[in-house]
């Protein structure tokens, strides 16, 4: 049995290369998908945990989780895809309004 | 044989969530992403957890990838592959990452799981299987999560609808 501080520095090296990516991409899609491997992080980190512990509680979470992130992402995307109609463009840097 | 798959598994998520990171082109990440969405899918398999195995390889992989490529595809920015993409600002964010990481790793190398408090033992798993056991925790104890939830995805999806949708004013299009 591989002990369960394996997964948890294995998820906190995911979590930290997908915080690195959100703040420094300037693609807004990019960004997106870097919140969705930080969400995966913590995943694994309680998929573990869960399996140590012997509490389902811990991956009927990651269930939960699974649903926020699915949600979270097609709500961001439409926010994309309106941020492009709007000004052809997805970089972060160039958006300095978010009046409509 | 154990030690090696998840050093394989774990070589391999890292490797593939930093191309996702560094990649200039969309596609290529969102490719590099199903990768890595299989390989932790049987990162879960490695821990029991068949079905949340499954129901990563069919949100993440099925739905929410499927998603990023439709977008990506909508928008092509061909320019993409000629302009810096990153802020400018990247060495310092890459400090305060790798200093985070640092820092929480030293805080929790020496993690040792407390005493058992659950029931989802390995032989309760091997002879009802994991679907059972969880199925059975969420439609008793968390059903009002779950109604919540399909609530929340509801949602989701009217206000994506909302948000995308072209608006008309009378014959001319705003």
């Amino acid at each position: 049995m591989i002990p369960i501080s394996w997964y948890l520095v294995l998820s906190l090296v995911l979590f930290a290369l997908g915080a690195f990516g959100f703040i420094a991409r300037r693609n807004v899609i990019i960004m997106l998908m870097c919140i969705e491997i930080m969400l995966n992080a913590v995943n694994i980190s309680l998929v573990a945990l869960g399996r140590g512990l012997e509490d389902t509680a811990a991956h009927l979470l990651v269930f939960f989780v699974i649903a926020v992130a699915a949600g979270e992402a097609a709500i961001g995307l439409a926010l994309v895809v309106l941020l492009f109609k709007k000004t052809r463009e997805v970089h972060m840097d160039e958006f300095r309004l978010l009046k409509g | 044989m154990e030690t090696l798959v998840f050093l394989y598994l774990a070589i391999v998520l890292v490797v593939t969530s930093l191309l996702v990171v560094t990649n200039r082109n969309a596609v290529h990440a969102v490719l590099w992403m199903l990768v890595m969405f299989f390989h932790q899918a049987i990162l879960f398999l490695t821990l029991d957890a068949e079905f949340l195995a499954l129901v990563q390889i069919i949100v993440y992989a099925g739905a929410v990838l499927v998603l990023f490529l439709f977008v990506v595809y909508m928008i092509n920015l061909r320019t993409e592959l000629n302009i810096r993409n990153f802020h400018v600002f990247w060495p310092v964010a890459a400090t305060v990452s790798i200093v985070m990481g640092v820092l929480a790793v030293e805080a929790i190398k020496d993690f040792k799981a407390g005493p058992v408090v659950g029931d989802m033992t390995p032989e309760v798993i091997a002879k009802v299987g994991h679907a059972k056991v969880l199925g059975k925790a969420l439609f008793t104890q968390h059903i009002l999560s779950f109604e919540t939830a399909g609530v929340l995805l509801l949602v989701a999806v009217l206000g994506a609808v909302v948000l995308t949708r072209r608006i008309r004013f009378k014959g001319d299009e705003v």
